[in-house]
């Protein structure tokens, strides 16, 4: 539905889109992560065509973004950063334009604003001017005006921004309700978001792709499987010692040195491997008392620390 | 043409649903009707002296009170035009640009004409319906004066006034879409408007191809032919080029939107 092919976009200063490249299926949620600055709001703006890129192409429902903007703008959605809203008009009436100026025909029109108004839930608030609404209200508006004349792609910049932890949670039904009959791309910079309602994951950073994946597979494969952690009532040196010999370990490394003698030390197994069997056996063996034995898959957050550093990390190595 | 209706229609809706529109129409109503009451109780009074001086020692030219007042009348609504096309242009687009709601027109199935087109016959209909109720008082003062002035002339004073307006909307238009604020936007125009305004002044006393040049590039030069009732081709071409040119500058400062921003 949407293809993105070795997209570049350079400002004056800086490059803040750098060959990105990335497909998404129809009916399918993709997540944009990253941290601020790292070219998600451009890439969504070329995808829109509200700017142009330098280089590279962007198809969305096979029109080209740029050669065919008008044909791919009447099937998109858009959601910006700052919802796009006329403070002085009323949500109905604003909903209205809204629809008129993506060619909703006029027999259809009532039917799609009051549809948009019911699934972002803001009917009781028709009548009133925008400008008296509040911060979660304004951004549902902006949600419906996405959704009113019923887009094949929908694009949402940081769509559950200024919302409270319930209006959170009911956005984020809404976006899944939506996946399978729209292609939805999404950004965030809130990790949670990103595993709970997206298909799959582009981490970007400085305008490079680090990674594309669903977030199952982030968090499992791509750092190199399961970690366990592992708490027992025994000296630290020993242990580590005892569970360094277990063949498929990658590392042992101590937490904490834990209280009342405990000690907590979390073990990296090689990709694909179960060692939890093997480290109760061991530290059963050995006679000592074991408190806790648990696999953690790194989460979301700790993948995206890791990979945004790296690159960092190396584009300083590389400019010294 | 669809999207070009719908920018409209959110235009003229703007317009009416803040407070502005209706402030700007009520001051230039007050003002005109003003102006209206003063020419016509001036230039009455004149035409008495005249018409007594002629009694006492006869001969004296005819005093033609409508020609005399319509002219006058629409001579001052060209400098209000000055200030007020600017406060009815400079939200257009600076507006737009600061709220966001740019991104939305520019994500939309609508080209960038048809944004700028719509933009446009919205404030000129707004200063369609500021002109309108002033043709009240030339209607009833056509009506009853004796002999009265044809209604041509009135008819071409309005398209020459149609069409300075015009001109200087296309202007702050252009102007309002370089700037997100409204305030520059309003100084800009009006500091283009008043320069061509002087143009015509400061020309006036060379004869150089230079100063004949300069007297073509002012506005109100152009514009003093209908007040006198001339429809002249070379003046209506000058005003239609000037709304074109305005047009065309504006739609690409918008195209140029795409591109710089950073």
């Amino acid at each position: 539905m949407i293809e993105v092919n070795d997209l570049t976009k350079r400002f004056a200063e800086r490059t803040a889109v750098d060959h990105v490249s990335f497909v998404v299926n129809k009916g399918e949620i993709l997540g944009f992560l990253g941290p601020n600055g790292a070219g998600k709001t451009t890439t969504m703006r070329i995808l829109t065509g509200f700017i142009p890129a330098t280089s590279g192409t962007a198809k969305v429902a096979g029109f080209d973004v740029f050669n065919d903007s008008l044909e791919v703008r009447k099937r998109i959605g858009y959601l910006p950063e700052n919802p796009p809203l006329y403070m002085d008009m009323t949500v109905s009436a604003y909903l209205e334009f809204v629809a008129r100026i993506k060619n909703v025909p006029a027999e259809k029109r009532q039917a799609r604003v009051e549809d948009a108004m019911v699934k972002t839930n803001i009917q009781d608030k028709r009548h009133e001017l925008i400008k008296r609404l509040s911060r979660g209200y304004k951004q549902r508006v902006g949600l419906a005006q996405a959704l009113v004349h019923d887009p094949e792609v929908i694009i949402l910049d940081e769509p559950t921004v200024g919302l409270d932890p319930k209006q959170i949670i009911e956005v984020r039904h809404l976006i899944k309700g939506l996946a399978g009959s729209h292609t939805i791309i999404l950004s965030t910079h809130i990790l949670p978001e990103v595993s709970m309602t997206c298909d799959r994951v582009v981490i970007i950073n400085r305008g490079r792709i680090a990674a594309i994946d669903t977030p199952a597979n982030l968090t499992t494969q791509l750092k190199g499987g399961q970690s366990v952690i592992v708490e027992v009532q025994a000296d630290r040196n020993a242990v580590s010692a005892l569970l360094r010999d277990i063949p498929g370990v990658r590392k042992v490394s101590s937490d904490s040195a834990g209280s009342n003698g405990h000690t907590t030390v979390i073990v990296e197994a090689s990709p694909g491997q179960d060692l939890r069997s093997e480290i109760a056996a061991k530290v059963v063996g050995k006679g000592w008392p074991l408190y806790e034995l648990r696999g953690a898959n790194l989460s979301l957050e700790e993948i995206f620390l890791e990979l945004t550093m790296e690159d960092s990390q190396h584009a300083e190595a590389s400019s010294n | 043409m669809k999207g070009m209706i719908a920018v409209y229609r959110k235009e003229m809706s703007h317009y009416f649903v803040s407070p502005v529109a209706y402030i700007i129409v009520a001051i230039f109503l007050v003002l005109t009707a003003y102006f209206f009451n003063r020419l016509l109780a001036v230039i009455i009074q004149e035409a008495f002296q005249a018409g007594f001086e002629e009694g006492q020692f006869g001969g004296g030219a005819a005093f033609d009170v409508p020609s005399l007042v319509m002219r006058n009348f629409f001579g001052v609504l060209s400098t209000l035009l000055l200030f007020i096309t600017p406060m009815l242009t400079m939200s257009v687009y600076a507006e737009e640009r600061r709220r966001g709601t740019m991104e939305l027109l520019m994500t939309s199935p609508v080209t960038d004409l048809e944004i700028v087109l719509g933009k446009f016959f919205a404030s000129l209909t707004l200063l369609v319906i500021m002109l309108l109720p002033t043709a009240i008082g030339f209607a009833y003062m056509l009506h009853h004066a004796e002999p009265t002035a044809p209604w041509s002339v009135l008819g071409s004073e309005y398209l020459g006034v149609l069409l300075l307006g015009a001109a200087l909307l296309a202007l702050g238009s252009f102007f309002s879409s370089v700037t997100e604020s409204q305030l520059i936007a309003a100084m800009l125009s009006f500091g283009a408007i008043l320069l061509l305004w002087v143009l015509d002044f400061g020309s006036q006393a060379g004869t150089s191809a230079w100063t004949s040049a300069v007297q073509y590039l002012s506005v109100f030069r152009h514009y003093d032919d209908f007040t006198r009732g001339v429809i002249d081709t070379s003046n209506l071409i000058f005003y239609l080029s000037f709304i074109v040119l305005g047009i065309f500058l504006t739609v690409r400062s918008v195209d140029s939107m795409r591109w710089r921003r950073a």
